[in-house]
């Protein structure tokens, strides 16, 4: 914070600098403008349309249409020219925009900006309106400002020096009560490269999060220490955006993690759908360095599942009606993680009801989803998991039917995955399915198809024969594209078993004469040569065709017209020799080299000259050797090492920033690392401990009776024996009907404690009750109805305060006077005011404050009263009564109320007498705020347990020399802010606790110290400012 | 996440650029124009497309692509779902989302982008919240705000944004309290030639209104709720509370949403209102072929068929069509060769039929090929499912709210195969 302090002087001086210079060139240049006419009446032709335009609403379409029309023909102009008359054109039309901006009135700022943005939406280059616009951010107007923003977001860092400029107009901004906009300075100056500050306003106010982290390595530290804070943070709001800012700043720490890990996962599933996938991540990959890999033994994955991940894990798929893609991709990597094998392990239910949710997740978005993007993204990962776990998918066979209405890529995706999913049961559906996809008009979609078949055909030998058939009958299909496929796939089902099939080789010959597709040509030339001793006539016969028609031919089919003559050569050289020579002679001058080449080669390996080496006697063994068929695969077949659902998955090509996953751990990390301290405390009285635990969980949270099971059950795993978890998941693997009730008791079974256990009995009825009545409570307040209910409705909390009450310290009572209306100023009249600290009996929201007139003129002061109360909105103010009549010489005082909204806002209003009306104003100190609260040691400690967080503030200080005893701290402290002192075993420790008026926001101040003056400060407030500003107020009050 | 994102018109014209964190020129999308001309159809444009330095995940609806660059890895589904939500916006603040609307309201959208993402991270997307923030525009503001210099941002944070519940507004006020819930369930099936069922399948949801004051919680329940198997729920419903007693137990958002989603798959269950009789054949000679269909009744449950129409996708081959239909009227685009018959009502007296012959191009081959058959239809007051609300309860609220439930049924993608 300091630091930036630093900042805003420089800023400021730089600011009026360049100000200046801007105006000076302005001036500069208006003269210069106004003589050169010709100039000024083009722009004087503009005007009116550029009126209309400011006249036009933003909605209407018309004019803006033709507004851009028109800058883009200048555009054109500029680009086409690039001569002076572009020069001329530009900056006058941007002259144009500058003196909007320059004008006074908003709304001519206002469309001027508005002018701007739409440039940039389309692309346009604005840059040079830099100085003229940044002018604008000290404008009133949000909108202006907002537009302003937006600008300088998108050309900060280009004119960085420029916009450093701004900075102290942010720098003010932050102080602004307009929270939102607040935020948004924060955001321009992170751009700006201010960064650091105040992450801890923004992480509170406006969950606005995840900044450009890019910084230079002396800050990541401070910033690691700020990301640590905000982990502890309890809040759903902040999680996603702490763990996105951990996942780009500081990924490795992961040591960070431990004490979070278990809160995080309860979170989950109230966090945002977005913060939902980070976390996700996160945790997955934690899992992976922290856990033992599942998959060795079966009672472990009941642990992983049951205990560490919890079913709070799993749950976030259902819950996101809009995102359960997103859930997918978490759900399929919880898949890989237990890709056991299901069958095997008769007590995996939940791991199955797991793992079929992924299945509705995916199959819902396959035919659900209107967006073929979604699906085919689906699709990809469904094709890449049905390889691997083929059985899961399988009743799910027809979701995965085609539809002739399907994009092309979708049809090609699910016939991927129902190629994955045949086996011997299904394949005849398959196939009947396969059939009417072929007659099908999109061509690509028919080949596919083809495809599909062949491949069937070699997974599954008992349809290969079919299969064949089927094959064969499409070549004598119409079109050429369907024969090609069909060729090149019953090529690949021959090579298999081809002593059984010469007749489709036969037949595949005489195709020659029609089939004009090169790859298919190939394939049938191809099949011909290796398989010449089935078909001995027709062989000679192809060849004698080809030889014919062998320059017309393309390369693909010519290299196999010279295999096809070498191969006969070899076998039948009598009639074919001729032939054999000819094609050679033939290739010898082909323009294609590798034709050259290929004849040059093939000609001295099998014509036996004189000159023909040893290789010649081998030939026969080179050319017909056996040759294995191809293995017909999926091409999702290697992609399950990227991370479903990845990216990278998607493209198979390690995308950029893909972190692999890493391998489970050989032996377990320590597992008590998890383990939050739970404080003494707390476990005061199992019937508190409950109530805190109802209390602190999120509102929406549906895991109840988990965070008990997850507290403990850590430990447990790797203690607990085959048998004992067998029986328990037995229980929940049942997905009770009555699970509030089983979940109770398998909460207090795991607490291993027996004596409790049977404590706890009688008192399970009413806790219930008092449940249910919270949720009630919640429902109608929310989250701020949970401290005040706290300390309302529980009896025997209320006797414990009141208990307290007696042995706390009362705060001293040295008030401070604050003077409102000075004699001077007030003609004789002087005003002063304090904060009594006594409750307001009228509004106890309200702070009393005390004012005391005092009359030092000659004459009487009548008709003393309030009037014209401005105030910040939510603020309220109780006047106090009229004073009639003030003699002269005379002092009164009178009291009045005013609801500041726990804020340091003033109140501003007019102190009127019968002749005069003063301005006046009231500014209380932040420590006025709040009203002494009465609580014990153990209820201060609990309380600050639940303020952690960035809820809490730390500074360090040395005391004032005269301030190092308890007495002079207590002292200052309470005179700094109304506050309570807290009784405490401790004597290094002065705690002292209150809530603010409005809200009722505990504010808990602790000041330890040490050794030479040296202390320690830490405020909990649930309000941050408050918190801050407090710090400050406190830290000044013991220093000085 | 994401780095930047263009919107690029049906032509190709690129009518929209923002950038989070650095600006990426646009000549990035030239390798999307490539793919892009490769694919033809703009559906077939692959959604996810690597170039050289980045990666380019597109979406296509409504004629426009959202097209986003990114340049690290990011689960694609992440992106996607994503740009869909922005569409989904637009189309929310401006009534529809095309280029026009777009470019008119470039200020709103600059706006309502900056709001949504944040440095490239998806920030405030509940639509609750944006307007919170950014007042959608109408013309009356839009007139006001010229003659006052008002605004269209709001100038508080949005309560909703704070608290547990971030869907709903608070402070929310109606003079006439009314919560309607529409059961809408749409049939997916496949039929073959002969009539039998392929594939068929029932796609249902619960799209509420709700306009209630303050902080109403509702609950819902259902006559059969074992129906329901494969379920999923707007953010709002207590999970718990569905899975031990089924019934939906919610704070709703305010306006209008859907509540929840589910899916009856087993076949039996799911009736086929209607049957098709049809014969297309074309001559192996002549250039010519027959057309005849006659559609009934099956299982409408004793309610009328309306809205039906019959979308066939004629081969290429075919020029011209010469049909007479006893009901209604058809269609027959020759540029895409979409033959449209719009019935309507569904007379069980006298079934529509449409018959004649189709002309096809001279010298070109048979086809190979039989169009399949698309079928829409909708009955009202009935979801085909036998999903039946029994009761609705409103807690935490005095007022007595008005309710309602309404039942349709739709055709989804429904194909007779021939």
């Amino acid at each position: 914070m300091q630091r930036l302090l630093q900042l805003p002087v420089n800023a400021v001086n730089m600011v009026k600098t360049v100000q200046s210079q801007v105006q000076g060139q302005e001036e500069a240049k208006s003269p210069v403008l106004t003589p050169d006419s010709a100039q000024q009446t083009w722009y004087n032709a503009l005007q009116p349309d550029e009126l209309r335009h400011l006249r036009s609403s933003p909605g209407t379409g018309g004019s803006g249409g033709g507004g851009g029309d028109q800058e883009e023909r200048a555009t054109l102009e500029e680009g086409g020219g690039g001569g002076g008359g572009s020069f001329q054109t530009q900056p006058l039309r941007h002259d144009d925009l500058k003196e909007m901006l320059d004008s006074n009135k908003d709304s001519l700022k206002l469309e001027a900006m508005k002018r701007i943005v739409a440039m940039i939406a389309r692309g346009k280059n604005a840059s040079d309106l830099f100085p003229a616009v940044v002018k604008n951010v000290a404008c009133k107007n949000i909108e202006v400002k907002k537009l302003v923003y937006v600008y300088l977001v998108r050309y900060a860092e280009e004119q960085q020096d420029l916009a450093l400029l701004s900075i102290s107009t942010f720098q003010r901004g932050l102080k602004v009560q307009l929270i939102s906009i607040s935020a948004f300075f924060v955001k321009v100056s992170t751009v700006l490269k201010v960064k650091k500050q105040s992450y801890r306003f923004i992480f509170s106010h406006n969950k606005t999060s995840s900044f450009d982290f890019s910084l230079d390595p002396e800050q990541k530290d401070q910033l690691i220490e700020v990301i640590e804070k905000l982990l502890a943070d309890k809040t759903t709001l902040v999680a996603g955006s702490v763990v996105m800012a951990f996942e780009e700043v500081c990924p490795e720490r992961i040591d960070l993690i431990h004490k979070n890990y278990r809160k995080l996962c309860n979170l989950l599933i109230d966090v945002e759908e977005w913060g939902q996938v980070v976390i996700i991540n996160m945790l997955t990959r934690y899992a992976r360095t922290q856990f033992l890999n599942p998959n060795i033994n079966v009672s472990r994955v009941q642990n992983w599942v049951y205990s560490e991940t919890d079913s709070s894990f799993l749950f976030p798929c259902m819950r996101l009606f809009k995102s359960h893609s997103i859930a997918l991709w978490f759900l399929s990597e919880l898949f890989r993680a237990v890709s056991l094998p299901i069958e095997q392990s008769h007590d995996a239910a939940l791991i199955y009801t797991a793992i079929r949710k992924i299945l509705i997740c995916c199959l819902t978005h396959v035919h659900v989803s209107c967006f073929s993007e979604v699906q085919y993204v689906v699709l990809q990962n469904v094709a890449t998991m049905t390889i691997k776990r083929r059985g899961m998918f399988e009743p799910y066979l027809k979701s995965f039917y085609i539809r002739s209405t399907d994009p092309t890529q979708i049809k090609i995706l699910k016939l991927e995955v129902l190629t994955n999913l045949a086996n011997e049961t299904n394949i005849s559906t398959i196939l009947r399915e396969f059939q009417t996809y072929i007659k099908s008009m999109d061509k690509d979609f028919v080949a596919a198809t083809i495809q599909a078949i062949g491949r069937c055909a070699t997974n599954i030998g008992e349809v290969r024969d079919t299969c064949l058939n089927g094959l064969v009958q499409l070549l004598s299909n119409r079109d050429e594209l369907v024969v090609a496929e069909s060729v090149v796939v019953i090529k690949k089902l021959l090579q298999m078993q081809p002593e059984k099939h010469s007749d489709i080789i036969k037949h595949m010959a005489k195709l020659t004469d029609n089939i004009q597709v090169p790859m298919a040509r190939a394939s049938i030339l191809w099949l011909i040569g290796e398989y010449c001793e089935h078909v001995p006539k027709i062989a000679p016969d192809v060849l004698r065709k080809m030889a014919k028609s062998f320059t017309n031919e393309e390369d693909i089919v010519k290299l196999q017209i010279i295999n096809l003559a070498a191969k006969l050569y070899l076998t039948n050289s009598k009639q074919t020799k001729l032939l054999t020579q000819y094609v050679l002679n033939l290739a010898k001058y082909d323009q294609n080299y590798d034709i050259r080449d290929r004849a040059r080669f093939i000609r001295q390996l099998i014509v036996p000259t004189e000159k023909s080496g040893a290789l010649s006697k081998y030939a026969k063994k080179l050319f017909l050797a056996l040759k294995p068929a191809p293995v017909l695969e999926s091409p999702f077949k290697d992609r399950d090492h990227f991370q479903l659902g990845s990216l990278s998955h998607l493209l198979n090509a390690k995308a950029g920033g893909y972190q692999e996953l890493p391998d489970w751990p050989e032996a377990a990390p320590d597992p008590s690392v998890r383990n939050v301290e739970v404080p003494e405390w707390t476990k005061c009285s199992s019937r508190e401990k409950r109530k805190e635990k109802k209390v602190e969980k999120p509102f929406y949270s549906d895991s109840e009776g988990e965070s008990g099971a997850t507290e403990s059950a850590d430990s447990e795993s790797d203690s607990a024996s085959g048998s004992e978890s067998g029986s328990e998941d037995s229980r929940s693997g049942s997905e009770s009907d009555e699970s509030k009730e089983a979940s109770e008791s398998e909460e207090e079974e795991e607490e291993d404690l027996k004596t409790r256990k049977k404590k706890e009995k009688p008192l399970k009825k009413p806790v219930q009750e008092s449940e249910r009545y919270i949720v009630l409570i919640n429902s109608s307040q929310q989250r701020e109805g949970e401290a005040g209910f706290l300390c309302t409705n529980d009896p025997q909390f209320r006797m414990n305060s009141c208990r307290s009450a007696e042995t706390t310290i009362a705060p001293s009572s040295a008030l401070k006077s604050y003077e409102l209306l000075h004699r001077i100023t007030g003609e004789g009249l002087s005003v002063e005011y304090c904060f009594s600290r006594q409750p307001f009996i009228p509004d106890a929201n309200m702070v009393a404050v005390q004012v005391h007139f005092t009359n030092n003129s000659t004459s009487d002061t009548k008709s003393l009263h309030m009037e014209d109360v401005k105030l910040q909105s939510g603020m309220r103010v109780k006047e106090f009564p009229e004073i009639e009549l003030l003699p002269a010489g005379e002092t009164a005082t009178a009291v009045m109320g005013i609801d500041f909204c726990d804020s340091t806002q003033t109140a501003n209003f007019q102190l009127c007498t019968h002749t005069r009306k003063f301005f006046v104003s009231i500014q209380p100190p932040v420590g006025e705020l709040m009203r002494p609260f009465f609580m014990t040691e153990n209820e201060f400690k609990k309380e600050q347990g639940q303020l952690m967080g960035m809820n809490e503030i730390t500074e360090k200080l040395t005391l004032d020399v005269k301030c190092r005893n308890e007495h002079a701290i207590v002292q200052k402290v309470t005179t700094a802010a109304n506050l309570s002192r807290v009784p405490c075993g401790s004597d290094k420790e002065c705690r002292f606790a209150g809530r603010t008026v409005t809200s009722s926001s505990l504010v808990l101040v602790t000041v330890a110290t040490k050794d030479q003056g040296a202390a320690q400060l830490t405020v909990n407030c649930e309000k941050m400012v408050i918190g801050t500003m407090l710090v400050k107020d406190i830290l000044l009050a013991l220093t000085q | 996440m994401i780095d930047s994102l263009f919107l690029i018109n049906h032509s190709g014209d690129i009518f929209l650029e923002k950038h989070w964190k650095s600006v990426i020129s646009r000549s990035v999308c030239d390798y999307f124009f490539e793919a892009k001309e490769k694919a033809v159809d703009p559906e077939n444009v692959a959604p996810v497309l690597q170039t050289p330095h980045h990666y380019l995940i597109s979406i296509y609806r409504d004629k426009i692509f959202f097209l986003s660059a990114i340049q690290t890895e990011v689960p694609p589904l992440f992106v996607i779902e994503f740009l869909h939500r922005v569409g989904d916006t637009f189309l929310d603040y401006f009534g529809e989302c095309s280029e026009t609307v777009i470019k008119d309201n470039v200020v709103i959208v600059y706006e309502l982008l900056e709001e949504m993402l944040d440095n490239g991270f998806p920030l405030a997307t509940e639509s609750n919240v944006l307007k919170e923030m950014i007042k959608p525009p109408n013309i009356l503001r839009s007139v006001v705000n010229t003659l006052t210099g008002g605004s269209n941002v709001g100038n508080t944070l949005p309560t909703g944004q704070l608290s547990n519940v971030p869907w709903r507004r608070a402070g929310v006020k109606y003079t006439n309290n009314e919560a309607y819930f529409d059961v809408i369930e749409e049939i997916d099936a496949i039929l073959d030639k002969s009539g039998t069922t392929v594939f068929a399948e029932i796609q249902g949801v619960i799209e509420a209104c709700v306009r209630l004051t303050g902080m109403p919680d509702l609950t819902l329940s259902f006559m059969n709720p074992r129906l329901l198997d494969d379920v999923s729920f707007h953010p709002c419903v207590r999970f718990k509370r569905w899975e031990s007693e089924r019934v939906l137990s919610f704070i709703p958002p305010d306006g209008n949403f859907t509540l929840m989603s589910y899916q009856v798959s087993s076949q039996n269950l799911v009736a086929i209102p209607v049957y098709v009789k049809q014969n297309i054949s074309f001559l192996e000679a002549g250039s010519c072929g027959r057309l005849d269909i006659t559609i009934g009744p099956k299982q409408t449950m004793g309610k009328t068929v309306e809205g039906l129409m019959v979308t066939v996708h004629m081969p290429k081959a075919v020029l011209t069509v010469n049909l007479t239909a006893t009901q209604g009227t058809h269609t027959y685009d020759l540029a895409t060769k979409v033959l449209v018959w719009d019935i309507g009502k569904l007379n069980p007296q006298k079934l529509p039929n449409l018959r004649g012959s189709l002309s096809m191009q001279p010298g070109a081959p048979k086809p190979e090929e039989y169009p399949s058959l698309n079928i829409d239809l909708k009955i009202q007051q009935l979801a085909i499912s036998g999903l039946k609300v029994s009761r609705l309860d409103m807690y935490g609220e005095k007022y007595k709210p008005f309710k309602g439930v309404k039942y349709l049924t739709k055709a989804g993608k429904f194909q007779v195969r021939t």
